[in-house]
């Protein structure tokens, strides 16, 4: 490959630009995500924002990037608000909950999908192509929006760091301290909607939870310190992103989201193994270690009574 | 109904205070009043709302009836007095930081929105770690510390804090004897420079030696006042039920 490519055609630029942000802003919400175990949130959300897709859509008849960013937004909101009604108000658990938002809402916008379809005149909307994503189909505008709207999560996230640290630790501490708790549980979940979303397009709905999963999965193994395990996880991101986009934009015919998805898999994988100290390699070495000194140091006291017996 | 200027000379006054969660009653009509500099102890069996009672006063659950007072005011005027230290199995000790880290967010309250803690907040912090002698741990990660160890770094949170009043829950619960004595420490401490100390506490025994004051609740409050009016066998016996002479068997 013609690695100036990169820089000088256009939709191999866009695309390479588009999976930049799209893996460094699911990355760095992916990172409070793991840690406020909200992993699974993301998976629900993902599939919650089709219909909101769907619908604006139908409402603004163009597959302009912003208003169909902002539908999957409001309904990703609304799937996320639901699943707290439903768990508050209701015997049913946090994770059934889930389970209930995202079947429904998939459901639904699968339905309006296939009718959206199956329309006259709407054969190439491409809104099928939310399901799996399509890099190659990245146009400078829709760069343009992911950016914008990833710009904005991302400086709230730094606006609200300590705010948000604080709660994610320990929320009941930080409401003593008056903080508003469950404004801020909403703020942070907003902001990884607003990533879902904005890895919609590229990744497509089935497979964007795994990236607000694995880019924090796979930083918490190398760090110890949360500005570091952001960070990282960020560029975890966009590092999988951009390989994974690059890779699926050379052929048309492989869908960018599982492409993408078994980078990022490989990323938290050789993390988990390898990392030191959380690494599962490095445990295993360190046990093997222990039992070796235990021994020499049992063997050691069995010769040394020996000699004292005789 | 104590009239408010009675109220304020009290770091703490609670009136007909009833909490349920659902239908069920976790606190009925608990009227306590705690004396300033007092050095009091939350006791009671499990589920007798003690820990309901610290949240209660700190806006953390909602109440059914009855008000709370802090000097005469309800909590959110008098926040910068108060402080907390939490259960220690409340959270998760895996978090990314350190030591130094968490006891610095005692400071967030004072810096409100948006501010970065910086300097001022660091010193404020190890002078506190310092006070529980976790100083050497500064820079530790709060997941390679012992349950000892991270209690008094929650201890030290608070301490940052530079509160009046400070309501503990369960901080003896489950430490090695070199935490304990710590924490007796800074009880002793913090009453010798008048603050007014709350502490739930499960060990019976301990009661006489530790505070002064004593709240024996059991969903209702049963007695409180001075250790040595009443920690009485007959008011331990209303709290605990038959359970009590098993009870302190078998903390023995």
């Amino acid at each position: 490959m013609d690695w100036t490519l990169l820089f000088t055609d256009y939709t191999i630029r866009n695309v390479a630009l588009g999976a930049l942000v799209l893996g460094m802003v699911s990355g760095a919400l992916s990172a409070f995500a793991v840690l406020r175990k909200q992993s699974l949130l993301g998976d629900a959300m993902s599939h919650a924002a089709l219909p909101g897709v769907v619908i604006a859509f139908i409402v603004t008849g163009a597959r302009a990037p912003l208003p169909l960013m902002i539908g999957a937004v409001i309904a990703g909101w609304l799937g996320t608000l639901a699943m707290i009604v439903i768990r508050t108000h209701t015997r049913i658990k946090e994770d059934s909950a889930q389970g209930v938002i995202l079947a429904v809402f998939f459901g639904f916008g699968m339905a309006l999908l296939s009718w959206v379809i199956r329309q006259p005149g709407s054969e190439h909307s491409g809104l099928d192509k939310f399901l799996f994503g399509q890099a190659a189909a990245t146009v400078a505008s829709d760069v343009a929006a992911m950016t914008l709207v990833g710009a904005v999560a991302l400086i709230t996230l730094a606006l609200f760091w300590k705010e948000f640290k604080l709660i994610s630790f320990d929320s009941g501490y930080a409401a003593a301290l008056g903080f508003r708790v469950r404004a801020l549980d909403i703020l942070i979940t907003t902001l990884i909607v607003i990533a879902v979303v904005i890895g919609l397009q590229m990744v497509g709905v089935v497979l964007m939870s795994a990236m607000i999963v694995a880019p924090g999965v796979a930083a918490r193994q190398w760090t110890n310190r949360l500005g570091l395990m952001v960070g990282l996880s960020a560029l975890f991101g966009a590092l999988a992103g951009v390989t994974g986009a690059i890779i699926s934009s050379l052929d048309n015919a492989l869908p960018t989201g599982p492409v993408i998805v078994l980078v990022i898999t490989a990323i938290a994988l050789v993390s988990l193994f390898f990392a030191p100290e959380r690494g599962l390699a490095w445990e295993w070495t360190q046990r093997r270690e222990n039992r070796r000194r235990l021994r020499a140091r049992l063997q050691a006291e069995h010769v040394a009574a020996k000699e004292f017996a005789s | 109904m104590v009239t408010i200027e009675e109220a304020a000379k009290h770091p703490i006054t609670v009136e007909d205070l009833t909490v349920a969660y659902k239908e069920e009653p976790v606190l009925w009509d608990v009227d306590v009043n705690v004396p300033d500099g007092s050095l009091m102890a939350i006791v009671g069996p499990n589920g007798a709302g003690k820990s309901t009672l610290i949240k209660a006063i700190l806006g953390l659950v909602e109440i059914s009836a009855g008000r709370i007072l802090v000097y005469g005011k309800p909590y959110p005027q008098q926040r910068h007095l108060v402080g907390y230290v939490p259960q220690r199995g409340t959270v998760d000790w895996d978090f990314p930081t350190n030591a130094l880290d968490i006891v610095m967010m005692g400071r967030y309250g004072y810096l409100g929105w948006f501010k970065r803690p910086g300097k001022a907040e660091r010193d404020k912090a190890m002078h506190a770690l310092e006070q529980v002698n976790m100083d050497a741990f500064a820079k530790r990660q709060i997941n390679q510390l012992s349950g000892g160890q991270q209690q008094r770094v929650f201890l030290a949170r608070a301490l940052a804090q530079d509160a009046q009043i400070y309501l503990m829950d369960e901080p003896f619960q489950g430490v090695d004897a070199t935490t304990e004595r710590a924490i007796i420490d800074v009880l002793k401490n913090l009453q010798a420079q008048g603050r007014t100390v709350v502490v739930v506490h499960h060990d019976l025994e301990t009661v006489p030696e530790y505070f002064d004051h004593v709240l024996l609740l059991n969903v209702r409050a049963v007695a409180s006042g001075s250790v040595d009016h009443a920690f009485t066998q007959q008011n331990l016996r209303t709290a605990y039920g038959g359970r009590m002479d098993a009870l302190l068997e078998r903390e023995r």
